[in-house]
């Protein structure tokens, strides 16, 4: 590790590491934002809908898999307490400890994503994927195909999301194995962090709107 | 040549002469002329399409052009010209180039980004004008559902999908020069230091970064509704068509404000640099490109008065609208009161600078015709609209690219333009824009609609007017190509100041080294510290 740290420079247009961490972490937070209105079209677009077509959306909610909603809400927010242990295990030096809390967080992305892609075949099973075969219910059916229009458009685009987290952290994984990261070279494993920790949270809002809202009434 | 201005003897010009050199380069000026080859190329396809579009209304049969192939030349040239010349122009071409430059920095916060947002930006770039190629697309740029998801016969989704990847290209760009402006300042370079295109740049960047993802999504949710046949905006199963426009404004609708801004930011630059006095009021002038963008968020609506939207969010939105007008006359009296008393010098970006001020002031007024509900709703869909949006978008923001372009051109090249030609140009293309552009408000306001290839035979005279000014305008355009051309190959070397400018760009030799600075310089000076005039006994003499 000393090694490491001797010959740790800042890319030319810092003056100092400090600097360049600084930069790189306003940089994630900042394209965050970004990622905040991106979502949002999608959410004005649900928010708007339910509240045109209360009933036909309740409905579809309850045909959503509750449980498969509901592990991977604890799968997911699991996968950030790894990812939080990471991020500060990153002053402390240890570059296999922190390989295994990167492997850790990636595999329970993983199980989402395995969960996910059963759900999806049950949607399919239950004839609820719009454009292929949907089969709506009683007077609101066109309101709950909008709703799983809206379900898989919201969901797909997150599961994309998640898809480059784990990609991500796979890698820096291997890069943690082989000691690249240091006390003083341990910003990339913050901003992934921050990036991590986004994915999960559009999660927890998506989390209620799909499974709960519909079965509260 | 005879003087003491020789080539420095290393730039960034000469690290590195590979093509590999240029298309791996994380050097901000090597991308800044990237990006200036691509959407110069850009210019042109979009401009051939105008022509077209002009020749063919020189009859009122509109017999050059069937009307299926009219719509694909208009919504061609509203495509390229928006997202691949205007939205990109200044900012990442002139803007990528002096940024690091103006604020003493050895380049942007992310150079690799930087690269990567010209990778994205061409490759959306290629995949649109395959789709144009391809046969083209007739919904207009605006792409309103559901014509462009159940009806239209065109290449949607290939268009939309380049345009959703040069989106990503803008945001990178604006997250790029946002964390670039806050963190890598020289020292004593205090916010209030900064020149004010830096303060246009981060105003249209802070845009960028938060409208252009909402185009994204947007386009997304487009291209899935056509290629799966669902209805997120169609009416038969509930879908609102009227969401789209909301969420396709909330977006485009500050990006018009991307299409003003760095002009504004340039123009303050010239009009500093060519009278030799501060700009007058530089705070509000600052503080004044934060509030266009601000308030630009929340006026959206007004292109929806006749689409069905609630008369009170109309009133809103109207009054929104009019307030957008504050902050732009603030910049406009505030040019004119620095010109007041100054030493000016009639070079050519100052022309383009004057003549932005007269086009951009005209096309604001009438900004605020159509802002006005009623008159909005005589007039909506007319070519008063177009001109009106003309006059900003072409005759503001393109003089002021093409001023900032010879400003900025011995600092890039290391060579000096013929001056003769460039004020010809300038001159041309102002005389140009007017005739064809003006005739646009007339014939408009007499109730020609936009869009049509055809039209009645009493407004012919108003259109063979406007068609014989983008004949002028096209060969102005097409001059800076070749006295350019001329500059790049024998130009006289220009040295690190010809213009006896303030600002930092101007401290370094012309071209610059790689590293832009051998020794990070510290600012001690306001902006445009020029000395008082009653000390200069005539006009300055240029190097």
């Amino acid at each position: 590790m000393a090694d490491a740290s001797v010959t740790l420079r800042p890319e030319p247009q810092f003056g100092d590491l400090g600097q360049q961490r600084a930069t790189a972490l306003s940089g994630m937070w900042l394209f965050l934002a970004t990622e905040v209105l991106f979502f949002s079209g999608m959410l004005t677009a649900y928010f708007l809908y339910r509240a045109a077509n209360p009933e036909g959306f309740a409905e579809a909610g309850r045909d959503t898999e509750l449980w498969i909603g509901a592990v991977n809400t604890a799968v997911l927010l699991t996968s950030s307490e790894f990812m939080a242990i990471a991020v500060n295990r990153v002053e402390h030096c240890h570059p296999r400890l922190l390989a295994r809390m990167l492997g850790a967080t990636a595999a329970l992305g993983l199980v989402f994503m395995g969960l996910k892609a059963l759900e999806y075949w049950l949607d399919y099973r239950h004839h609820l994927v719009p454009g292929l075969d949907f089969v709506g219910k009683g007077a609101h059916a066109h309101a709950q195909e909008l709703f799983w229009i809206l379900y898989f458009c919201l969901t797909g685009v997150h599961a994309l999301h998640l898809t480059v987290g784990i990609t991500l952290v796979l890698i820096f994984a291997v890069k943690a194995r082989r000691g690249v990261f240091s006390r003083s070279y341990g910003a990339p494993i913050e901003v992934l962090g921050l990036y991590w920790h986004f994915v999960d949270i559009v999660w927890v809002f998506l989390y209620p709107l799909i499974y709960l809202t519909g079965r509260s009434s | 040549m005879s003087d003491a201005t020789a080539a420095p003897e290393r730039s960034y010009l000469t690290e590195g002469l590979t093509i590999r050199s240029w298309l791996l380069t994380r050097d901000h000026k090597r991308i800044a002329l990237l990006y200036f080859a691509t959407i110069t190329l850009f210019f042109f396809i979009g401009g051939a399409a105008a022509t077209l579009i002009r020749l063919n209304l020189v009859d009122p049969a509109g017999s050059l052009v069937s009307a299926d192939t009219y719509n694909r030349l208009f919504t061609m040239h509203g495509v390229v010209m928006v997202w691949f010349f205007l939205i990109p122009s200044i900012p990442t071409t002139l803007g990528n180039f002096v940024l690091p430059l103006m604020l003493g920095a050895r380049d942007l916060a992310f150079p690799r980004l930087n690269l990567l947002s010209w990778y994205l930006f061409i490759i959306g770039g290629a995949v649109t004008l395959y789709a144009l190629a391809a046969g083209g697309l007739d919904t207009g740029w605006t792409f309103y559902t559901p014509f462009s998801t159940l009806y239209s016969n065109g290449h949607v989704v290939l268009a939309v999908a380049g345009i959703f990847l040069t989106g990503f290209s803008s945001i990178l760009t604006g997250l790029n020069f946002i964390i670039t402006i806050h963190t890598l300042r020289a020292p004593g370079m205090g916010w209030y230091r900064l020149p004010l295109f830096v303060w246009s740049l981060y105003a249209t960047s802070a845009i960028l970064v938060l409208a252009t993802p909402v185009l994204a999504i947007t386009l997304f949710l487009l291209a899935f509704e056509r290629l799966v046949h669902v209805g997120i905006f169609d009416p038969k199963l509930g879908g609102d068509p009227l969401l789209f426009q909301h969420l396709f404004w909330f977006y485009s609708h500050p990006a018009v404000y991307i299409m003003i801004l760095p002009g504004m930011g340039v123009v303050s630059e010239l009009i500093a640099a060519f009278s030799k006095k501060p700009v007058f009021g530089y705070k509000f002038v600052a503080w004044s490109s934060m509030a266009i963008a601000a308030v630009g968020f929340l006026v959206w609506g007004h292109h929806m008065f006749v689409a069905g939207e609630s008369v009170y969010a109309a009133l809103v939105f109207s009054l929104l609208s009019f307030l957008v007008a504050v902050p732009s006359a603030i910049k406009v009296f505030n040019w004119t009161a620095t010109l007041h008393k100054g030493s000016i010098a009639w070079d050519a970006p100052m022309l383009y600078a004057l003549a932005f001020i007269g086009l951009f002031a005209m096309g604001g007024v009438t900004g605020l015709f159509l802002a006005a509900l009623a008159i909005d709703v005589e007039v909506t869909d007319t070519y008063f609209v177009v001109a009106h949006f003309h006059y900003i978008m072409v005759g503001g923001m393109v003089a002021a690219y093409f001023g900032g372009l010879h400003y900025w051109w011995p600092k890039i090249t290391g060579r000096l333009y013929p001056e003769y030609w460039a004020r010809a140009a300038a001159i041309l293309i102002f005389l140009g824009f007017n005739l064809t552009f003006f005739p646009q408000y007339v014939v408009g306001w007499l109730g020609m609609p936009r869009r049509y290839h055809a039209y009645p035979p009493e407004f012919q005279v108003w259109n063979v007017l406007s068609s014989a000014g983008a004949s002028i305008l096209a060969l102005a355009y097409l001059m800076p190509i070749f006295y350019l051309g001329w500059s790049l190959l024998r130009g006289p070397r220009a040295g690190a100041n010809p213009w006896g400018a303030t600002g930092l760009e101007w401290q370094t030799s012309s071209p610059p080294p790689a590293e832009n600075f051998a020794t990070t310089p510290t600012v001690t000076r306001p902006p445009y510290d020029y000395p008082e005039p009653a000390a200069e006994p005539a006009a300055l003499p240029r190097g």
